[in-house]
């Protein structure tokens, strides 16, 4: 998409985490790009590392049991190493973040108004007036109605998909260069849903926002994403152009995840396709490729032995490889 | 990227209807809502009456009381209640109804005073150990457990001990004995709500530790916190008449309802109105804050409040 130095650059981006049962690697090896005004759609079962690969990009995993290692540049600045006082002037204008569940990530006991007041003042000089004014825009912004009386109501006051426009709202406040999106829309129904992915891709050609968007929905991928990045057992198992990833899948997982999708018009008498088998647990990955277990092909005497490199796979469109870690990709099309 | 309202997200119809509830009523803060829930929680409502009605006794102790306190008249001396003396006359021919009304001043005093110390370093100590954790959790707890393992009495007297006795002293030594369990339920509700999305989420914009938990973490700890404010309050005007009565609370002749009760003592099959009325004080207003601290758990719990709130539209 952009020939220019990426907005967002990670590179080999680790976590371990300390758990009762030995060390966990939740995050291995993670590395991509999010250029300005992209949108970047990361995919993957529950306990794929989806979400703690984000939080670890903030330093929102706490540190006594999370160690992070690699390197995450936002225009250039490592975002793991930077000292904690810096760290904080870049939460918010720098990446704001959407959590997934808006019923609880709104402090129960202020007003919508003081929260994004909050984010507001949080950087820079700003009198309590302005940034009301500010919050009162921001809530228009999102399409709250009645942004005004808003402001002074609890989050309780307000439904879920209100609640999630706030947390955007929040997220936004800032005006920061990149939005992450953590599961952001999971918990609403596809109307509100729907509103809100226009939401933000409005506001995204606006602002040249970057956004990461971590879901597992493929049909909200299909919709927002132009780049896919496919998550299985805290590993990149394939990524590439939306139309890539989606049209002409490589990696037997994200095949399994596409047949997974049920299907609307078929007439079968209603059994649904799955992925057999559960993710690995993050102290126990399997030798090899992550997914070999589960994995419906395993066509490759390496399979249980060595994990496939991330490595280019067919015909690549738009200027983004496509590429996929497996050893099974070749000539076994669908 | 302020004012320019988006059009599109904002005209859909079923988000305006289905948000903000149209009634006109203004939001109601927090502890007005309280208040009200409170009110309608029939015991609690008159176990704070009945407290309010305290305070104020002690408030204008001087000019409610009938007699000074300390006023002898040795021909009146041990007299049952009668009109002149509705409860009654001790050794010396005191009135006991107003060293009762005297006495309450001193007390509350005491209990106030002690309550407020130990919640402030006590919330203090357990909101740090709580949200940082680790190395500071160990440190400042550990030190709590020492001072949790001394009995509560023999803390409190080690201390007047020290400092003398005395009013002040005496809350400061009831206070000290506090402050591990404020300590433990502080850092008990911390823990749990420092794990809340909405604290990391404004983390995320970039607060400060300083705002996290002053404005997030310490308003949703509360509600534990307030309710042992108000069972620590009857425990401490409890432990002041304990120590009174041990004779190093509050010193004669200055009344205290613990001190009067040690007092009366000595005539109780002679006199039984000596101990008794400031026995039915303390006993009353250490009922009233037990009551009240159930009333305020039920009404602060956010489950029973939607539960209680409901029913009440």
């Amino acid at each position: 998409m952009s020939e220019l130095a990426p907005l967002l650059e990670v590179a080999d981006l680790r976590v371990r985490l300390r758990t009762p049962r030995g060390p966990a690697e939740v995050v291995n090896g993670l590395s991509y790009t999010v250029g300005r005004g992209e949108t970047v759609a990361v995919v993957g079962e529950s306990g794929s590392g989806k979400s703690v690969s984000v939080l670890a990009l903030l330093g929102l995993l706490p540190a006594r049991v999370a160690a992070v290692t690699g390197a995450a540049r936002l225009d250039g600045e490592d975002l793991l190493t930077m000292p904690p006082e810096r760290l904080r002037e870049v939460r918010g204008p720098g990446v704001g973040m959407v959590f997934q569940d808006p019923m609880t990530s709104l402090n129960p006991v202020l007003t919508i108004g003081r929260q994004l007041v909050e984010g507001i003042r949080a950087h820079g000089e700003v009198s309590k007036a302005e940034a009301r004014d500010r919050a009162a825009g921001l809530l228009a912004e999102v399409g709250l109605p009645d942004p005004r009386r808003a402001l002074d109501r609890y989050p309780h006051e307000l439904s879920g998909g209100m609640r999630q426009r706030v947390v955007i709202a929040i997220a936004l406040s800032n005006n920061p260069s990149l939005l992450i999106a953590d599961e952001a829309t999971t918990a609403l129904d596809v109307t509100v849903q729907a509103q809100i992915l226009d939401l933000v891709a409005g506001l995204q050609s606006e602002h040249g926002t970057g956004v990461i968007w971590i879901t597992h929905d493929l049909g909200v991928v299909a919709g927002i994403a132009d780049r896919v990045l496919v998550m299985y057992g805290g590993r990149c198992v394939e990524d590439g152009s939306v139309d890539d990833v989606l049209e002409r899948p490589a990696h037997p997982y994200t095949r399994g995840l596409l047949g997974a999708l049920p299907d609307l018009a078929s007439s079968d008498d209603g059994e649904l396709a799955t992925v057999p088998g559960t993710p690995p647990a993050p102290t126990d990955l399997p030798a090899g490729c992550v997914f070999w277990p589960r994995c419906p092909v395993r066509s490759d005497p390496r399979c249980e032995t060595e994990q496939p490199p991330l490595a280019v796979v067919g015909a690549s469109t738009g200027g983004l490889p496509h590429r996929a870690a497996t050893w099974c990709s070749e000539g076994s099309s669908r | 990227m302020t004012g320019a309202p988006l059009p599109e997200p904002a005209a859909s119809p079923t988000a305006t209807d289905a948000g903000v509830p149209s009634t006109a009523r203004p939001p109601r803060p927090r502890w007005r809502q309280t208040l009200g829930l409170l009110a309608r929680n029939p015991t609690a409502a008159v176990a704070a009456t009945v407290l309010l009605l305290i305070v104020l006794m002690a408030v204008f102790d001087e000019s409610l009381a009938p007699s000074g306190p300390n006023e002898i008249a040795v021909e009146d001396r041990l007299q049952p209640p009668s009109p002149a003396h509705p409860f009654g006359t001790d050794d010396l021919g005191r009135d006991i109804l107003s060293r009762v009304v005297l006495g309450a001043a001193v007390s509350l005093r005491v209990g106030f005073l002690a309550v407020a110390f130990a919640l402030v370093v006590g919330a203090l100590i357990g909101l740090l150990a709580g949200y940082y954790g680790r190395w500071v959790d160990d440190v400042l707890m550990r030190f709590m457990d020492v001072l949790f393992a001394f009995p509560a009495v023999l803390l409190a007297i080690a201390v007047l001990a020290v400092r003398g006795p005395g009013a002040g002293n005496t809350a400061l030594a009831i206070g000290i004995v506090y402050i591990p369990v404020f300590a433990r339920v502080t850092r008990a509700s911390v823990l749990g709500v420092r794990e809340e999305v909405y604290v990391r989420a404004s983390r995320s914009v970039g607060a400060s530790d300083f705002r996290l938990l002053t404005r997030h973490v310490l308003p949703n700890a509360a509600p534990p916190i307030i309710v042992q404010t108000s069972i620590s309050l009857a425990f401490a005007v409890l432990a002041e008449a304990a120590l009174s009565f041990l004779g190093l609370g509050t010193q004669p002749p200055n009344p205290s309802w613990g001190l009067m009760l040690a007092e009366g003592r000595g005539f109780i099959d002679l006199a039984w109105w000596l101990a008794f009325f400031p026995g039915m004080a303390i006993f009353l207003t250490v009922l009233c804050f037990n009551l009240l601290g159930d009333g305020l758990r039920d009404v602060l719990d956010p489950r029973q409040r939607t539960l209680m709130a409901g029913s009440g539209r």
